[in-house]
């Protein structure tokens, strides 16, 4: 039987209620709805210990119906199955990771590489430091190797090319440095408190995306309604985390390309935005300021006008600074053709956020999957064609013009602020939930599985760069190598969100 | 031309003056206060979800704290941060705030390697290690050489090649799978050389302590000559404790 059952946004389900197929059906099932519909697309994947077995959950979202279908199969720790993969590469790091986690092995799947040497992870002896790179047997092509450590300020992560003189055939990414174990961490600590900060740290730069993805899921585990003030911060938190990472990684890009002013300018432009979260919230990436059920920093009027003195300072020189950039042969002689992904390459590695949309690809959940006030958004998403830099960087641009219209209208309308009393949460038993948030980057997703105590099984953590990764190994194929760095800092994915 | 100096000129004087006594915007929470007020010592100390406030005296370590401010909030008469964000020490014990005791934090000179003063009071080059750190502090780290913090005015710069370092700043709590880049990154750089923590995953492991992914033996091997609490540490944090240390 075809049966299958599907969930909104942000809404719990009885575990009993998830039909459990036979491997065949559930593969089938899975591959026949994406099949032929960009409508649709993974949104996660995971395995669930149980004693002997595993089980699989498996998310497909419907964007057209805001839909979340949801179906599980039992399988045996350690035995071969045939791969999703093989059908539909969407499917791949999903596949890989349960291999990685629970052994189980794919007759038919592309490439068993390593996901991020968890923790969790059954074969012990294989280490990130012996890794095997991907390599060639020829005497024309070389290899370059970057990484972990990188010459800057960011985070680790391994990139092997092999290169043809200065073009790049081939760029092997590997990452797990920053494994940190922050799901299982989930599962450990268990306060509320310790939970929200566990959330802020999966990566620090989507500070509010992934506290957003938590407590929308936590308060729906636990059947808690949150009132419009909670929903309002989040949004226009999230709106202000876009502008001021859209903001920051012009910077960077201008940095990449020896733009120095503009480098400058856009870096000192992302400053008035956290400088506001600090006078909201007391911290400049907005850590602490979205709890579950309730907020320690009520939006106010003054905050009101304090942005709208910020926005009406910072919108005439990033609209000059950008009038100028986008019109700069020398920058655009950077930008355009440069880093290409096309339509047909970003649906089949399944990209999410600006890595879609960047190719023509409309993905953006706050259309597709709307929570919190993006219900009452007419929200347009941003789609570019050419899947290049330059594609990229306007995206950003256009979303920063964006959110400072949605911001500005909802602080014209502040809900009312009442005193929220924090909220006894006890999460049901034997439930399964799920939360989707766009956070700047893309696509984040938070499922939670708890026992018939009520107490979580799993904390499952997806973020938007798991898919984009491998978007950008294959934008910089037949690049020069020295085009790298601007093709890697037009994506700017995240290593800790990766790695967990 | 014209259009870039219309730019410039638009820009207007973006540069801090003086890190040491600008004012920080809004409700920052730097140095805590602690209060004599009496009040329920154990409910206090259980409030921290990092472990991060004792009892006997009431005391609250920054190398542990969030600064979420849960418990300033919980109990307003006991605790409050104040916007003091010199928050670096070059010992564990220097980053205890006690109760009763409102003085800003120091460094304890004596402690202080002759060699750094030496050697880097005019040029300190660092290479800096992410070791499973979230991107918070290295997005603040970046943020100290851009044309308002302006770091590189002192002479302080973050360089791409150990090699050309004198010392290494460490973000995040050192994961097992970074453990060992962290060391070679170490063993590149030339002596004399230093070790700077910076924000509190690195100090303490923050809310991944306890975590069985981290490997924090690097610290057992080496001691640090600078801690700058934060989360993420503000940049006027990095740049003031640097500074003290090097007597600048």
């Amino acid at each position: 039987m075809d049966y299958i059952v599907s969930i909104n946004n942000n809404q719990s389900l009885p575990i009993k209620d998830i039909p459990e197929q036979a491997y065949h059906t559930f593969l089938e099932n899975n591959i026949g709805m994406l099949k032929d519909n960009d409508n649709r697309h993974c949104v996660n994947y995971f395995g669930l210990q149980q004693e002997s077995s595993v089980k699989l959950f498996c998310c497909i979202a419907d964007d057209s119906i805001h839909q979340i279908y949801i179906s599980s199969c039992v399988v045996n720790k350690g035995t071969t199955l045939n791969s999703f993969a093989k059908h539909n590469l969407n499917f791949e790091k999903f596949e890989r990771e349960i291999h990685e986690n629970f052994n189980i092995k794919y007759t038919d799947h592309p490439w068993f590489k390593p996901v991020r040497y968890s923790e969790n992870r059954v074969n012990k002896a294989e280490t990130i430091a012996n890794y095997p790179f991907y390599s060639f047997d020829s005497e024309e092509l070389h290899e370059v190797g970057v990484g972990p450590v990188h010459a800057g300020i960011i985070e680790p992560g391994h990139f092997r090319f092999i290169c043809n003189g200065e073009q790049i055939m081939h760029l092997e990414i590997q990452l797990g440095y920053q494994h940190r174990g922050i799901e299982q961490l989930f599962l450990k600590k268990k306060s509320l408190l310790e939970r929200t900060i566990l959330a802020e740290s999966i990566a620090g730069d989507t500070t509010v995306g992934h506290t957003t993805a938590f407590v929308n899921l936590w308060e729906n585990l636990c059947g808690y309604q949150p009132d419009l003030g909670l929903q309002f911060t989040r949004t226009l938190a999230l709106e202000l985390e876009r502008m001021a990472m859209h903001t920051a990684d012009l910077s960077a890009m201008c940095t990449d390309i020896a733009y120095q002013l503009g480098s400058s300018v856009y870096g000192r432009l992302r400053t008035p935005i956290i400088n506001y979260f600090q006078e909201w919230c007391g911290n400049r990436l907005a850590k602490s300021l979205i709890k579950p059920g309730t907020t320690n920093f009520p939006y106010t009027n003054d905050l009101a006008n304090r942005l709208n003195q910020v926005f009406a300072a910072y919108e005439p020189d990033f609209i000059e600074m950008s009038t100028k950039l986008f019109k700069l042969p020398s920058a655009l002689s950077r930008f355009e053709r440069t880093g290409v992904v096309t339509l047909d390459e970003v649906k089949s590695i399944g990209t999410v956020g600006m890595a879609a949309r960047m190719s023509g690809l409309n993905r953006d959940i706050r259309l597709s999957h709307p929570h919190d006030l993006y219900t009452t958004i007419n929200h347009q998403p941003i789609i570019k064609r050419h899947g290049d830099v330059y594609s990229r960087a306007q995206i950003r641009r256009d979303e920063v013009k964006q959110s400072m219209g949605y911001i500005r209208s909802m602080i014209g309308n502040i809900p009312d602020f009442k005193k929220h009393d924090n909220p006894e949460f006890k999460p049901m038993p034997d439930t399964f939930s799920i939360s989707l948030v766009e956070g700047w980057r893309g696509e984040i997703c938070h499922c939670a599985i708890t026992d018939s105590k009520g107490e979580l099984i799993l904390y499952k953590i997806k973020d938007s760069s798991f898919h984009n990764w491998l978007a950008l190994a294959q934008s910089v194929r037949n690049n020069e190598i020295s085009d790298f760095p601007i093709c890697n800092k037009s994506f700017n994915l995240s290593y800790c969100g990766h790695d967990l | 031309m014209l259009d870039n100096l219309k730019i410039i000129f638009h820009q207007g004087k973006q540069f801090i003056p003086n890190v040491k006594t600008v004012e920080v915007p809004g409700i920052f929470r730097g140095r805590p206060v602690i209060s004599t007020s009496k009040i329920d010592d154990q409910a206090l100390k259980s409030t921290c979800p990092l472990g991060a406030i004792d009892i006997n005296p009431v005391s609250i370590n920054l190398g542990k704290c969030n600064f979420c401010g849960e418990c300033a909030f919980k109990f307003p008469e006991k605790i409050k941060f104040t916007k003091d964000y010199k928050l670096a020490s070059n010992t564990p014990e220097g980053l205890i705030v006690k109760e009763g005791i409102d003085k800003p934090i120091q460094l304890d000179e004596s402690l202080i390697r002759p060699e750094i003063r030496k050697f880097f009071s005019g040029s300190l080059k660092l290479r800096q290690v992410s070791a499973a750190g979230d991107n918070s502090c290295e997005l603040e780290l970046n943020a100290s050489g851009n044309v308002q913090f302006d770091v590189g005015r002192f002479g302080i710069d973050f360089v791409a090649s150990p090699r050309h370092a004198d010392g290494v700043v460490i973000t995040g709590p050192i994961s097992k799978n970074m453990a060992t880049a962290l060391q070679l990154t170490y063993d590149a750089i030339p002596e004399p050389k230093i070790i700077i923590l910076v924000g509190v995953d690195a100090i303490s492991g923050g809310i991944f302590a306890n975590s069985s992914a981290l490997d924090r033996t690097f610290l057992d091997r080496y001691k640090p000559d600078l801690y700058i609490p934060g989360n993420p540490t503000h940049p006027l944090t990095f740049i003031n404790g640097v500074l003290n240390l090097l007597g600048k």
